[in-house]
């Protein structure tokens, strides 16, 4: 290591500033929550238990979409079907649930779970075994589960206990933190702390960066890819089984826009679209900020429709100030890149 | 016998890349891999390391078959690879990249202190680190499984020279303590110097094995090209017919002046049309920065470069290539459309250069295609997609594709790089066709000897200055090196001498 690369250091040790550096986005991403947050506050002084309740319950199914397509796309895939996943999740639930006490539907909810766990896995089953890109077989897929969700309930009905819906809006402590958070945070941390620390988490990670070179290291790339796309699964059945908490009825439609904007949430978050490259809590605070910013654009008094264009713009003038501090670094002399060996 | 294949053989849909691979390699020697670009060669290794799976033949491991679906049951095996081509996982840390083979710290840390690794941050992501540090972390990591095979694919074609012989180091005392030693390499003195003996591949099968100790380098070249192009090598010296050259009027072709950019320090240098000027550098001495420059991939900081005389700014290679400088880079894959047919590659600068938006001319178009692929000898069985070339060839594309739209100024860098002899001497017949006929070309290669076969010229670059010049007479490997380890203009004077 030279000088020059050591002095542009910030204070703090030189491991301090990479976490930092390696993790800006992120931190980015939390730090245009809070002032998304403080703005919202600033325009509805009264900011209380109740909106951030109604905020969670709004957030919670596209942060589950955000997870689901977190984990496909780290892993180097990606998949178009996770909103008529999350369609067919919610349909079937409200369908079934309707009538019954609540026992019967958890039993339903851990049924639906595992079915959404094999529509993901065959995703990537197909993907893998056909050599078709997972871009068009999910795409194919998402009309296949679009038709099944209008063929198990043809328009909006059905519907679950009321104890259900408390799982995401009612609040086991305080009323400022409502169980869809609990819920949220549990079913993450269930999934992903184990995944984080062992090799199945590398391989993952392994495989969205660089598949050859995965391959090689000695990574089971095939399984692996089947892995992420069947958590992918079961995370969007997780969204369905939240759409139905947060609206109380099944509906075959509602689920399809969560595919782009659970994109658009991971974009967001500062998951790379090329894979290999970002984490989860991102992706979630992200899908809190895309449902903030509309409900503050109705408070504001701003024609609702103009929501669509702001959050469009918010979308890329994030990615464009996280795509500048690469250049950024670029432009500086890159005196160790080249000497490296030859230095040390 | 340690390892043996016999008849190998992989093929691609139609495209043979290796018909009948035979290769036997003992216990406690260093063997060679060689052949022309495309003969089969990496193939073999990638049969040997599980990478793909043979369509036929056999795999032999102490007499026993054995078959390898991954790398890693080759690993286990006791078969370990350092490919050609870096294959740590960029975004993860080294360490990561460790766990993933299962490698402990305990296992790699001898091996990081013999190749002399030991101050690299192994937190680092692979991404963030030079490409010879990565190709040599690559083999300390192989090291430390302990295979009883070592195969080593082109791995000196990155590395500079000190580096080159950490890894020599390494293979003598892998053979030492009885174990084996695949080298693949194109650097005919390095093979001889380092290896036992040597497997030559032609074609995509095994035509000979050479005993290095006793056989001459001509046995090898001829078993690699074969009988009928065999007549055809020339000695070393005859590429360049250095007596036309000076017919040609020499005016300044490029003029740099106080150039700085990155690490390059205050750099100026004329170079003449019709002459070949070669730029000698270890790894990392500013000659990357000089090419990026002089190309128009960036903006220098301060200095000037002159056209013809006239001052120019390249603002982006678009610039630069209307000036008439034309680079071919050392990477293939940065310069090729990979997908698309040799044809559309050649084409490509022309049909932007037109000035009129309608169709192309495809009957003029192919004619002046037709004749630089005729010039470099381009072998275009596979032509439908340039990906499907073999190294050797997807570089004469980037060269033909310059030579179909016409430029003053040729710019390469390390133009020869992992390519077979036969393949650099064709291209550098050209580099001094072109100069005849009164081009210029700026040359940067690696490869040292080659600087007196091809260049009128030499200037030597270290630590971002140009500390040397040297006539092609004077431009020994010995004072090249010399120099280019920066021991000073007179003690390279005095090694030439």
């Amino acid at each position: 290591m030279s000088a020059a690369a050591t002095a542009g250091r910030p204070p703090g040790g030189p491991r301090f500033g990479r976490l930092l550096r390696r993790n800006a986005w992120t931190l980015g991403t939390y730090a245009l929550f809070v002032a998304v947050m403080i703005f919202t506050i600033s325009i509805h002084p009264d900011y209380g238990p109740f909106e951030v309740q109604s905020l969670v319950v709004g957030a919670l199914p596209l942060a589950f979409a955000a997870v689901a397509q977190t984990c496909v796309v780290l892993g180097g895939g990606i998949d178009l079907s996770i909103g008529a996943m999350m369609a067919v999740a919610n349909v079937l639930a409200a369908r079934y649930m309707l009538g019954h006490d609540f026992q019967t539907a958890l039993l339903i909810s851990v049924a639906v779970l595992f079915g959404g766990t094999l529509a993901g896995a065959l995703n990537g089953l197909i993907a893998l075994r056909t050599k078709v890109p997972d871009i068009v077989v999910t795409l194919a897929m998402s009309f296949v589960w679009g038709g099944v969700a209008l063929l198990i309930l043809p328009k909006p009905g059905g519907g679950a206990p009321d104890k259900f819906g408390e799982l995401a809006s009612g609040s086991l402590f305080t009323p400022w933190i409502p169980n869809g958070i609990l819920l949220l945070v549990g079913v993450v941390a269930l999934v992903w702390i184990p995944l984080r620390f062992r090799g199945l988490g590398l391989a993952l990670y392994a495989i969205g960066s660089d598949r050859t070179a995965a391959f090689r290291r000695g990574v089971r790339v095939g399984p692996t890819r089947v892995f992420s796309d069947a958590l992918g699964g079961f995370l969007a059945a997780c969204g369905g089984l939240a759409l139905l908490m947060s609206t109380g009825i099944g509906s075959p439609l509602a689920g399809t826009i969560y595919t782009l904007s659970g994109v658009s949430a991971i974009v967001l978050g500062g998951v790379s679209l090329a894979g290999g490259r970002g984490g989860v809590t991102g992706p979630i605070v992200a899908a809190f900020v895309l449902t903030l910013v509309p409900a503050d654009l109705i408070l504001s008094g701003t024609d609702p429709n103009l929501g669509q264009v702001i959050q469009g713009v918010l979308i890329v003038l994030v990615v464009m100030a996280g795509g500048l501090a690469p250049l950024l670094r670029r432009r500086a002399p890159r005196t160790t890149d080249e000497t490296g060996v030859a230095a040390a | 016998m340690l390892l043996e294949t016999r008849g190998l053989s992989k093929n691609y849909g139609a495209v043979v890349a290796l018909s009948s691979g035979d290769l036997s390699v003992q216990a406690g020697e260093i063997h060679a891999l060689m052949g022309a670009n495309g003969a089969g060669k990496s193939t073999l290794v990638k049969l040997l390391t599980g990478d793909v799976t043979p369509n036929a033949g056999v795999i032999l491991l102490d007499g026993r078959e054995v078959r390898f679906p991954s790398p890693a049951s080759a690993r286990k095996a006791g078969l370990a690879s350092v490919y050609q081509d870096v294959s740590l996982v960029p975004l993860l840390t080294i360490v990561q990249n460790l766990r993933l083979t299962g490698t402990t710290m305990e296992a790699i840390r001898p091996w990081l202190e013999e190749l002399e690794l030991e101050d690299v941050d192994l937190t680092e992501l692979a991404r963030d680190l030079p490409t010879p540090t990565l190709h040599l972390l690559d083999l300390a990591q192989a090291l430390a499984s302990m295979p009883r095979v070592l195969i080593l694919d082109e791995v000196t074609a990155t590395l500079p020279a000190d580096l080159s012989e950490r890894v020599f180091r390494v293979a003598r005392r892998w053979r030492s303590e009885g174990r084996s030693v695949v080298v693949i390499s194109h650097r005919m003195t390095e093979v001889k110097a380092l290896c036992d003996r040597a497997t030559v591949l032609r074609d995509g099968a095994t035509v000979g094995v050479v005993d290095l100790e006793s056989s001459g380098q001509e046995e090898i070249v001829s078993l690699m090209l074969g009988p009928e192009a065999a007549s055809v090598v020339v000695s070393e010296g005859s590429v360049a017919d250095r007596e036309k050259v000076s017919k040609v009027d020499r005016r300044p072709a490029v003029e740099v002046r106080g150039l700085r950019s990155g690490i390059l320090q205050d750099v100026s240098f004329t170079l003449q049309r019709g002459e070949v000027l070669g730029i000698v550098a270890l790894e990392g001495q500013g000659q990357a920065d000089l090419f990026e420059c002089l190309s128009g991939n960036r903006r220098p900081a301060a200095g000037e470069i002159l056209v013809e005389g006239k001052a120019r700014r390249f603002r982006h290679p678009h610039d630069a290539i209307g000036a008439g400088l034309v680079l071919v880079p050392a990477d293939r894959a940065l310069a090729l459309l990979r997908q698309r047919s040799v044809l559309e590659n050649i084409a490509l600068p022309m049909v932007n250069r037109l000035r009129n938006w309608g169709l192309i001319n495809s009957g003029s178009e192919r004619r002046r295609v037709k004749s630089a692929i005729d010039r470099l000898e381009i072998d275009t069985r596979a032509q439908s997609r340039v990906m499907r070339l073999s190294g050797g060839n997807q570089q004469k594309v980037t060269i033909a594709r310059w030579l179909a739209t016409g430029f003053m100024t040729l710019l390469c860098f390390d133009p020869t790089r992992g390519i077979d002899i036969r393949t650099k001497e064709q291209i550098y017949k050209v580099l001094r066709e072109l100069a005849a006929s009164g081009s210029a070309v700026l040359l940067f290669t690696s490869e040292m000897p080659e600087i007196q076969l091809a260049c009128d010229r030499a200037l030597v670059m270290y630590g971002g200055r140009v500390v040397a010049e040297l006539s092609a007479h004077d431009a020994t490997e010995a004072a090249l090196l010399r120099a280019a380890h920066g021991l000073g203009r007179a003690a390279a004077a005095e090694a030439a001498s």
